[in-house]
């Protein structure tokens, strides 16, 4: 009895995950479709030559070096200023303490379509053209979000008494912080960069409000998607943006793993 | 005369509303080995904090051999502290948590971690150099903290309950290394403790702490044998406190009494003693002694009866006698 149990949990366990990752795997399959119109299945044949083509495009690399471009500043922004808002929070006790915890963290409960209108509105009224650095900005929001829950984790299971030992050894502030503090958080800042950079690089809601007319990757993909030839070529880049968001993210993993403080990953 | 190692001069910590230390006047001479003794959140430990520097007094001077330290940061004090949670850090090995203090001062890589070794090997932990403080038990970890303190070569070595967290075998051999490596290093040892059987087995003088004040200072023979307030006859050893109406009632003379119930002894004892009767109300077995609380009507006295002394049940009569030299008059 309770073999069959498990036996049909199993079932719809493997079931769940099938529906969760199949559509992942017809992804990688399109890539190599001789087909370039529409999603035929299964494909009439198979070839590498949309690699080439994607190749080729200076469009794509475009998107892509903007993406990176936001990606890397949008997580070292968010690796200072989380960082600095976990060492504010972490311990302190001070009125109002909370209410600016939630005020960090809300980004990301925020849906993203909320945070790109209330941005697009805001640079609208402060009178700030598009450009890169609003892109940016608008993906620190919730950048900033990972890096704070992994270093206030790691702060809050650090104990106060570390910082007293190195100060009682004649270390002044900024060398604790540089021999005693930083070593401490690395792991879980390196986790939470790579989180950022992640959820940053195919982050497409709060970047349509924030990029004006230039295209992100994932601008370029959703973009790509209504033109009717070459459909291929947007898989290839699909394939490339996976690559580059699940090694971080399964890196992260690994980093935090024993530590079980890997927050806020789930945007 | 040569100024104390530390000296406190009407010295307050006051949280808001809450006097932590209260006005403590304390001198500690060098080379000495000080126990601050009370309970949880009479300021002994605060007061070990404003001589290591994490907290700044809000009333009075602290000198540290002759300098006055107030809003001196704790990096630029010559003590150094053994902390109750021993803070290593857990990202070095024990060598590098050792030479930590040295490598801040700059000493090169090879003399610091030479300096480190001899450190390891005056704690008894030669060879564990290259571990992390994770795999090291509570004991060695304390050795560590111990050895990362002194290498520093501190005027003072503060020592936040520093057995606290050992099993009481390890405690006790504790107890025994800590003194020698005092007697051996000859600096000033302050250390704070609620365990008075510590503060009596290690230390040269004890200051028993209450509600942010020092109640009474001492050897550890007059703490235990001439406590001066209620508070302390009762907090160090539990002794019998025999307040003035119940002395009249006894026979005693008239005062506030402290008596330890070591000294109350069975049987009619000598002609100078006071000679009492009543019945054993409650027996507690303690292994070498049973502690007996006997009921004399209105009063009770707590005694202690040494194993091999036939037993006697409770409710059964009990003549005991005090002798005089052993009533310590109190203040109040």
């Amino acid at each position: 009895m309770s073999e069959r149990a498990s036996f049909l949990l199993k079932l719809m366990a493997g079931a769940g995950l099938l529906f969760l990752h199949l559509p992942l795997a017809f992804i990688v399959l399109y890539a190599f479709s001789t087909e370039e119109k529409s999603y035929q299945f299964p494909p009439p044949g198979y070839t590498t030559r949309w690699f080439a083509v994607a190749w080729e495009r200076q469009d794509i690399w475009a998107a892509l070096t903007l993406s990176v471009q936001v990606a890397l500043i949008a997580t070292a922004l968010a690796l200072v200023l989380g960082t600095l808002a976990a060492g504010a929070l972490a311990r302190t006790r001070f009125f109002g303490r909370e209410a600016i915890s939630l005020l960090i963290v809300l980004p990301i409960a925020l849906p993203g379509i909320v945070t790109g209108i209330s941005l697009r509105s805001a640079f609208a009224i402060a009178d700030i053209p598009f450009s890169f650095w609003t892109i940016v900005l608008g993906h620190a929001t919730f950048c900033i979000v990972v890096v704070y829950n992994n270093a206030v984790a790691r702060l809050r299971r650090t104990s106060p008494s570390l910082i007293e030992a190195s100060m009682d050894l004649g270390a002044d502030s900024f060398q604790t912080f540089r021999h005693v503090v930083l070593p401490n958080l690395a792991t879980s800042l390196l986790a939470g960069g790579m989180l950022a950079f992640a959820l940053s690089f195919d982050e497409v809601i709060v970047t349509t409000f924030t990029a004006g007319q230039q295209t992100t990757l994932p601008i370029w993909m959703l973009t790509e998607l209504i033109r009717p030839r070459q459909r291929p070529v947007t898989n290839v880049v699909a394939v490339f943006v996976m690559a580059v968001t699940f090694i971080p993210i399964l890196a992260a993993y690994y980093l935090t793993r024993d530590t079980a403080d890997v927050a806020g990953s789930g945007k | 005369m040569t100024s104390p190692a530390v000296r406190f001069d009407k010295v307050s910590r006051h949280f808001g509303p809450v006097k932590a230390v209260d006005e403590v006047d304390l001198a500690i001479a060098p080379g000495e080995f000080f126990a601050m003794l009370g309970p949880s959140g009479s300021g002994k430990t605060t007061c070990l904090r404003l001589i290591a520097g994490f907290e700044q007094p809000t009333g009075g001077a602290i000198e540290i051999f002759g300098e006055h330290v107030e809003g001196v940061p704790p990096y630029r004090r010559a003590v150094n502290t053994v902390f109750q949670d021993y803070a290593l850090f857990p990202h070095m090995t024990v060598a590098e948590n050792v030479a930590y203090g040295l490598r801040i001062k700059g000493v090169d890589k090879r003399s610091r971690r030479l300096r480190a070794d001899e450190m390891l090997s005056l704690v008894k932990l030669s060879g564990y150099g290259d571990r992390k403080p994770a795999q090291l038990s509570g004991g060695q970890r304390q050795r560590v903290a111990l050895a990362r303190a002194l290498v520093n070569e501190p005027k003072v070595l503060l020592l936040d309950e520093p057995l606290g967290a050992l099993d009481l075998k390890l405690r006790e051999q504790m107890q025994g290394e800590l003194k020698s490596l005092q007697h051996r290093l000859g600096i000033t040892f302050v250390f704070v403790t609620h365990d008075q059987t510590e503060a009596l087995a290690m230390a040269d003088r004890v200051a028993v702490f209450n509600e942010g004040r020092i109640v009474q200072v001492g050897s550890p023979e007059e703490i235990y044998e001439r406590p001066r307030t209620r508070f302390v006859a009762d907090f160090v050893g539990g002794a019998n406190v025999i307040e003035p109406a119940a002395a009249a009632r006894l026979g005693l003379p008239e005062g506030l009494w402290s008596l330890r119930p070591e000294k109350i002894a069975l049987g009619g004892g000598d002609g100078e003693a006071i000679r009492l009767q009543g019945r054993a109300q409650e027996v507690q077995y303690q292994g070498a002694q049973r502690r007996v609380t006997v009921d004399l009507g209105a009063d009770r006295l707590v005694m202690v009866v040494p194993a091999g002394v036939a037993n006697f049940g409770e409710g059964e009569p009990v003549a005991l006698s005090v002798p005089a030299a052993a009533l310590n008059r109190m203040e109040g």
